[in-house]
């Protein structure tokens, strides 16, 4: 019970905290994809895939005491970060081990910029496409963002670098 | 004459109890509702399981989809046609994407997408883009033209007019399942004057947008909107109807995943319980089969799965209270311990379900929302943000509403002889001593 809910603030807690609702959804869109056992349903919005049901969660998880959620005036708009309490580190004592593999990855994503992981998100939204028709959709659904060819390379490398810390 | 612009000898009408009539000239849509493919979607409940509650609510995906097409020929052919934001050359790709939008929908479609964790959205540009009878329709038209559907259903379509039309915040989609839904349910939410919508509805670039004069209009369509997700769709008991149908499959997959040995080998279930899901075995999975089965479950030897096809085929649903996780959620700990205790599984028969809805939300560039926001087109010309002109809508724009129950089966609970200290300890936890309601 309330396993899901579980694996979020443990997520929060390996990445130290996470700042940026967007960054968080592709965060875990992005270990999602990469087989570790969410169950969050996402869809393409957009900003890329997206979970309502993650943003229903977390805010469950800031009432239940377990996330803080902390906002910042930016001027144009406001950002919010992600810390797990003291109450939240309790909670998730006796969930488990993480899966061997996810705190590297999180470490590698976090390093990100929310504008980079939104693009790794879209192009694995695609990812059972050929190479060139996710690049096609990813210039498709973001052509406002005009993604560089560089940007998008650095993407499939850093995908190939989170399989690869998987596999390890 | 080329195929996608043939046209039928004599216009074909089907009566529509939502849209009095709904309109076919084009052959290549003709061709598609003959499909059976979109024939199958005359045996998935438009409401999966709402039918438990609200008894008029058994109309299919069949129904559902001929609305929405109705609806965006409507939009072309009457509001958008001969206007320079819209080029008339995308008509027959939206009609078909309209048409075919929910073909790939699975049985009793949300319980069944959680279990086998599916996107019906997947599905259904898998069933245009393989080897189909819509797929061979589509063909027809041009080699490419099945693509360019599918295109606009997973939204990455490069007209994006188009592709609003279908999904957005005010949609063919919505408009239709929301009267549809109303009228079948019998409720008297849900209504909202779409003729008003679509005389003012106008193409612009990226979207279609309501001209200032029909605001009050769109405030009524997402005032019903919100009236129909928390009297119908978030109804506490057809949500019970569905926590045990998500509980039916998750068991079964469980069974086999044990080499449990079926009475009769579900093998329409073969691909769904394995990894890879064959589209042809998905197609062939409807509610009929899935309730065949359920049927057959109930004689199960295994007790979890025979009684919770019982209850759903026989309507013996699980009871439910109010739960607030960030309150109660050592309630819940204490609860699972009893539950096994008392000898029941508390991964099949304690559960919380959430409901959550957003009426309407806007985002404004920087923000880190994720909704498109309906525009107003005003006299001058300029586009403005729904909430920025509607108070209504601003009073519930980005305000999301959440409702937790927590379903157990109280029979199971009161009746059972063993353990009696333990479920009545349960009892009392959940405020259900006898006597008190």
């Amino acid at each position: 019970m309330l396993r899901e809910h579980a694996k979020i603030v443990q997520f929060v807690s390996m990445a130290n905290g996470v700042t940026g609702r967007k960054k968080l959804q592709k965060m875990i869109y992005i270990a999602k994809k990469m087989d570790f056992p969410f169950q969050e349903k996402y869809e393409l919005h957009i900003y890329g895939p997206y979970s309502e049901e993650l943003t229903l969660r977390v805010e469950e998880l800031c009432e239940m005491g377990f996330l803080d959620e902390a906002q910042e005036d930016k001027g144009s708009y406001m950002q919010y970060s992600y810390e797990v309490t003291e109450e939240g580190s309790r909670f998730i004592r006796d969930t488990g081990d993480a899966p061997s593999g996810l705190g590297d990855c999180i470490v590698r994503m976090k390093e990100k910029s929310s504008r980079f992981l939104e693009l790794v998100s879209t192009l694995l939204y695609f990812d059972h496409l050929p190479k060139e028709e996710q690049i096609a959709n990813l210039h498709i659904v973001k052509n406002k963002l005009n993604f560089s060819e560089a940007e998008i390379e650095d993407a499939f490398s850093f995908m190939e670098e989170l399989s690869g810390c998987i596999r390890q | 004459m080329q195929y996608a612009n043939e046209k039928l000898k004599e216009e074909k009408v089907f009566k529509d109890p939502v849209h009095r009539y709904i309109h076919v000239h084009d052959q290549v849509i003709w061709d598609l509702i003959a499909t059976k493919e979109f024939q199958r979607l005359r045996r998935i409940h438009q409401l999966g399981t709402t039918y438990l509650v609200f008894h008029g609510a058994e109309h299919s995906r069949f129904n559902h989809s001929l609305g929405v097409y109705e609806i965006v020929r409507r939009i072309i052919d009457d509001s958008f046609s001969g206007r320079p934001q819209w080029n008339d050359s995308e008509r027959l790709v939206t009609l078909c994407a309209a048409l075919l939008h929910d073909l790939g929908h699975g049985p009793f479609s949300h319980a069944f997408e959680k279990v086998f964790d599916l996107d019906h959205e997947y599905y259904t540009q898998q069933i245009l883009l393989g080897d189909t009878e819509v797929n061979a329709v589509l063909r027809r038209v041009d080699e490419g033209f099945p693509r360019k559907v599918a295109d606009v259903i997973g939204k990455t379509y490069p007209d994006k007019l188009v592709v609003s039309l279908i999904s957005s915040q005010i949609d063919a989609d919505r408009m239709d399942y929301l009267q549809r839904d109303a009228y079948f349910t019998g409720v008297s939410y849900g209504h909202f004057d779409m003729e008003r919508i679509l005389r003012v509805m106008r193409p612009a670039e990226d979207q279609a947008v309501i001209k200032m004069s029909g605001m009050h209009a769109v405030e009524d369509y997402i005032m019903s909107r919100y009236q129909m997700y928390w009297q119908v769709y978030f109804h506490p008991v057809s949500r019970s109807a569905e926590v045990i149908l998500v509980k039916i499959l998750q068991r079964a997959k469980f069974l086999s995943e044990e080499g449990y040995t079926f009475k009769q080998d579900p093998v329409h279930f073969r691909s769904f319980f394995g990894k890879s899901i064959d589209l042809q075995e998905y197609l062939d999975l409807d509610e009929y089969i899935l309730m065949t089965y359920f049927q057959m479950w109930e004689k199960e030897d295994d007790e979890i799965l025979a009684d919770l096809c019982d209850r759903f085929i026989n309507r013996r649903l699980f009871q439910y209270i109010d739960f607030n996780p960030a309150r109660e959620y050592r309630k819940l700990g204490e609860l699972e311990m009893l539950f096994r205790k008392a000898g029941i599984d508390p991964d099949y028969y304690l559960v919380v379900d959430s409901s959550s809805d957003l009426p309407y939300d806007f985002y404004r560039p920087g923000e880190e929302e994720e909704r498109l926001p309906i525009h107003l087109l005003m006299p001058d010309g300029e586009l403005r943000e729904l909430s920025r002109e509607s108070d209504i809508v601003d009073a519930i724009s980005g305000k999301r509403r959440t409702d937790h129950k927590l379903y157990f089966p109280e029979n199971l609970l009161r009746e059972g002889r063993k353990k009696k200290v333990f479920r009545q300890q349960i009892l009392d936890i959940l405020g259900r001593t006898e006597g008190r309601e």
